[in-house]
């Protein structure tokens, strides 16, 4: 019944695209479109969010359709059930904003008939039960997204951007495509359910978890992979940007546990190791390469790549307890890395939303050019803080409450028996430890220089306030951040339906009954966290001293020119720009993490040059990885080159030539 | 259960009526040791009250958050000090933050005093938060660091269990102990803007660096922000105390007596803690900013292999 309200809720959506745009005229289809988006996604995450608190068995449908003989599976457990429900949350909010925002959009037909498709297509993926629909829908969510991405094609930088997507994107469905292959085995077995009871030779289970990191992981933006996103997902328009970053790279975790918690069997502990470390070096580079972003969105985006890193870690830890049957621990690390799923698209949505908003409002999205927007934004601005606050991992709000969690993880892991991993996971600890207080630093900088301070343009100057539909959009996410951070133990109690299933049976214990709506992972004497009572108490002490000081102090306020120890410079360009404020961390990490060099251009004495700083970052990842990967294929392409003007004998000796080899190979193999 | 609630009450109230003379206390043992006079222990005090009576001067573009972070800096900061154990433990809501929580809240305060130093736009704001940010960056990994090794040894980040557990026979002499010590001091160090991270005394403006943050504050706003920063060395030197000086405090459901004894231990420990600190502050020097970075590293590394040492030492 759920199952098939999801489904026909996922063909409305497709239909929306379909159906609305031709009978509306050009610039009024955006509303109606979104609008029905809106509803389908909100019916969705009703039903999704119902299957998932009654805890009931999975539901499964076969369709008809996609190949003849085999019909298109679908199933809805409590993992899919979550992921639906973090989808079309995602998915709600982005329709809601977009219903004021699409109207800004110069060509909306560019988007409008891909954005239901994109959605549609991320439930499939979550829904699909055998490997045909998966890749289908896996498929049609790249190429939806490429579109979107494609959308403002003639901007600068848009179509490498949506070249490098297309071209990761492709190369990740293959990978993907093989790992199914290997899970199928030779009798082509390629519902999940087949590969769910088949079992594998262990060098195949190891081919397939490379595989399906390589093909889940470059969709998610793991390092070394992760070179496409910081392109792609800014130049979309931003409630697409909000989904890319908030919920496809949700979608591609998905995959990643789909595949290895439930279908690839039995994991070895050194799958653990390989997870982490990908997890440890993804959350610290992303937030150092965050830090040295200028464009706002571009920012977000590379912030996107450290969250994958820390719900990794989680899942890395996940694996380790699995392997050592320590499931107590798996569930803590489990639920802390869906946890952070939820997170992570809720705050990444929120403030994709909030660049949006100050894209519409001055057309700029380089935080150099801004400034001073909290006074013309006050809606923005204070939800866009919210979403800071939160990313930066600060109680009482949501991003800590997961980050809690999977430092509790860390902390029972001394059990574990393997060396490698006890060496390992303190340092994954310090690089997560690292990333927050990092993640803190570059949202000080992200709010602090686009809204705070003084306006740096005209265009900053201009800025007006937004419309009211993009202003409750940012509004709702804002105050579900509150609400998860303050209450987590109902997030807790809703996952540990989907924990049970992963972990074969074992979750953290119930939460809402505690006291005080505290959260208790393992027991009280070990650790406990109330949000709540620190949301009390801190409104309590501050309405108390203001209480108190509007009796005891002097009430007089005047306003005055800043002081700047009596040397005020009048002239915005004065104050310290995006650059300026990364400038010390540039110069304590970034010697080894971007080979960052700095040079001063001053001008000649009597010269009216203005002097000049350069700062020169390099992606060592681009340089080692991709760039010699390019530096072949074209080379090779130029040597092919010559093949395409040949004589027809040449040709026909060509072919002959061949057939001799393949037929002579196929001999020595018999 | 009122007893419980008059005991949180009292530790609430008494961070906040002690650590303004904590801080004049290091002030007068500084001033000591160089041959002052020094002012008067109540001077903090002073300042505060005449902070207080004077009027507020906004600069002319200073937005909403520039007037309440300082608030919700002191309130974060007052609610920290409040969940430490100083003169008992297992106090009401001890167990509603554990030591990482705590680490946490000080990042808050620290996020948006930050911010509130960009409010204005002048560079002094913006070099005092980029600073403090990037300061924070490695202080607070090193305090996170600490806790896990503390953790570890005690199989609870709580703070309450952490310091009975220290007070009990299963501790030993331990080498990740005093790794994590030295880790843990030199990142209060940083945190307090104190010598030789930041000199608190100092208005030499390039040489700032949580001052020159705050720089645009005046009246009862600064006042706050000087309120938090006493409360704040109280809370690190609380923390220090009650974890590698677990003696004398008092336990929950204690009589009267056990309260009062633990009062008076805590202060002369803090009195310690102020000698301490200021026969150290009078021997160093104060750093180069990119000096930074490597003494709070090495808090960090000490701090990492504190930790990696009880990983590997758990099975042995």
């Amino acid at each position: 019944m759920v199952l098939s309200v999801l489904l026909r809720a996922m063909a409305a959506m497709a239909l929306a695209g379909g159906a609305i745009i031709p009978v509306c005229r050009r610039h009024s289809a955006g509303p109606w479109v979104y609008g029905t988006v809106l509803a389908a996604c909100s019916i969705a995450f009703a039903a999704a969010l119902a299957h998932l608190s009654s805890g009931a068995a999975p539901l499964t449908l076969t369709l008809p359709l996609g190949i003849p003989w085999l019909g298109a599976h679908f199933r809805l457990d409590a993992l899919s059930a979550f992921f639906v429900a973090v989808v079309n949350l995602g998915g709600a909010a982005a329709s809601l904003y977009a219903i004021g925002y699409g109207r800004h959009e110069s060509e909306p037909l560019r988007t409008l008939p891909f954005y239901p498709g994109f959605l549609a297509a991320m439930n499939l993926v979550v829904l699909a039960d055998d490997a045909f629909v998966f890749l289908f829908a896996w498929e049609l969510m790249s190429l939806s997204s490429w579109a979107l991405v494609m959308a403002h094609h003639r901007a600068e930088g848009t179509a490498r951007a949506g070249y490098i997507y297309l071209v990761m994107a492709g190369f990740g469905t293959l990978c993907l495509l093989l790992a199914f292959g290997l899970l199928a085995g030779s009798e082509g077995a390629y519902t999940f359910d087949a590969m769910r009871h088949g079992a594998l030779p262990e060098s195949l289970q190891t081919l397939v978890l490379i595989l399906v990191l390589l093909g889940a992981g470059s969709k998610a933006g793991i390092v070394p992979l992760h070179v496409w996103l910081p392109l792609a997902h800014p130049a979309a328009p931003s409630h697409v940007s909000a989904l890319m970053s908030g919920v496809m790279t949700k979608v591609a975790v998905y995959g990643l546990i789909r595949i290895v918690f439930t279908l690839a069997g039995p994991p070895a502990w050194w799958w653990a190791v390989i997870v982490l470390i990908i997890g440890g070096a993804t959350a610290v580079l992303g937030v150092l390469y965050a830090l040295m972003q200028h464009d706002l969105k571009r920012l977000l985006a590379y912030h996107t790549v450290e969250n994958i890193g820390i719900i990794y870690i989680g899942l890395g830890l996940a694996l380790a307890f699995q392997t050592n049957h320590l499931s107590i621990g798996a569930a803590l690390a489990l639920t802390a890395a869906l946890f952070h799923v939820l997170n992570h698209s809720l705050f990444k949505s929120l403030l994709f939303f909030g660049s949006g908003a100050v894209l519409r409002a001055t057309g700029e999205r380089d935080m150099e050019h801004l400034g001073g927007l909290i006074h013309r934004m006050p809606v923005t601005a204070a939800t866009f803080l919210i979403g800071c606050a939160a990313i930066s991992a600060l109680p009482p709000l949501n991003g800590f409450v997961s980050e809690w969690l999977t430092f509790q993880a860390i902390l029972i892991s001394p059990d574990l028996p393997q060396w490698g991993l006890k060496f390992l996971v303190p340092a994954i600890g310090a690089a997560l430890a690292l990333s927050a207080a990092l993640a803190a630093a570059c949202f000080v900088k992200a709010f602090g220089i686009t809204f705070l301070g003084r306006p740096r343009t005209p265009h900053a100057v201009a800025a007006t306030e937004v419309d009211p539909c993009s202003r409750g959009a940012m509004a709702f996410l804002a105050v579900l951040c509150i609400l998860a951070g303050v209450l987590p133990g109902l997030v807790v109690d809703a996952l540990s339906g989907v924990v049970r299933e992963l972990t074969a049976g074992s979750s953290l214990p119930a939460q809402s009954g505690l006291p005080w709506l505290s959260l208790v992972p393992l027991s009280t004497a070990r650790s406990s966290y109330n949000g709540l009572i620190l949301l009390v108490f801190l409104t309590f002490t501050s309405t108390l001293i203001a209480v108190s000081l509007r009796r005891l102090a002097s009430h007089a306020v005047r306003r005055a020119p800043a002081w700047d120890c009596g040397a005020p410079d009048a002239s915005p360009i004065t104050q310290y720009s995006a650059g300026s404020f990364a400038q010390p961390i540039r110069r304590v990490f970034g010697g080894f993490a971007f080979r960052a060099k700095e040079r001063v251009e001053m001008p000649e004495p009597g010269s009216m040059q203005p002097a000049r700083l350069h700062v020169q970052l390099r992606d060592h990842i681009w340089d080692i990885i991709f760039a010699p990967i390019q530096k072949a294929i074209a080379f090779t392409t130029e040597r092919l080159n010559t093949l395409q003007f040949l004589t027809i004998r040449s040709y026909l000796a060509l072919v002959f030539g061949a057939l001799i080899l393949l037929l002579s190979g196929l001999a020595l193999w018999q | 259960m009122i007893a419980d609630w008059l005991v949180q009450g009292l530790q609430m109230g008494l961070v906040l009526i002690v650590a303004p003379l904590l801080t004049g206390l290091v002030r007068k043992i500084k001033a000591r040791l160089l041959r002052r006079q020094g002012p008067s222990l109540l001077q903090p005090y002073r300042d505060l009250h005449r902070l207080l009576r004077k009027e507020v001067v906004l600069a002319d573009n200073a937005s909403w958050l520039f007037r309440i972070a300082p608030y919700v800096a002191f309130a974060t900061i007052w609610v920290a000090a409040a969940l430490v154990p100083t003169f008992a433990t297992g106090l009401l809501f001890s167990w509603s933050a554990d030591m990482i929580a705590i680490v946490a809240l000080l990042g808050t305060a620290r996020f948006f005093l930050a911010l509130a130093g960009l409010d204005v736009g002048t560079s002094f704001g913006g070099i005092g938060s980029s600073r403090e940010m990037m300061i924070a960056s490695v202080a607070e990994p090193a305090l996170l660091m600490a806790a896990f090794t503390l953790s570890l040894l005690a199989g609870t980040t709580q703070l309450s269990s952490i310091a009975n557990f220290m007070l009990s026979q299963h501790v030993g002499l331990r080498i990740s102990l005093g790794l994590v010590f030295v880790a843990l001091l030199i990142a209060a160090l940083a945190e307090n803007a104190r010598i030789p991270v930041d000199n608190p005394a100092t208005h030499l403006e390039l040489t700032m660096v949580h001052e020159a943050m705050v720089l645009e504050y005046s009246g009862r706003h600064l006042a706050m922000i000087e309120g938090a920063a006493f409360v704040k060395l109280l809370l690190y030197a609380s923390l220090i105390a009650c974890v590698f000086a677990p003696w004398g405090m008092a336990a929950a459901g204690d009589g009267p007596l056990a309260y009062l004894a633990g009062i008076a231990a805590y202060l002369v420990k803090l009195l310690l803690a102020a000698v301490v600190l200021a026969v150290f502050e009078t021997s160093v020097a104060k750093m180069r900013v990119f000096r930074l970075p490597e003494f709070i590293g090495t808090a960090l590394m000490l701090g990492l292999l504190a930790t990696l040492l009880l990983f590997v030492t758990r099975s042995l």
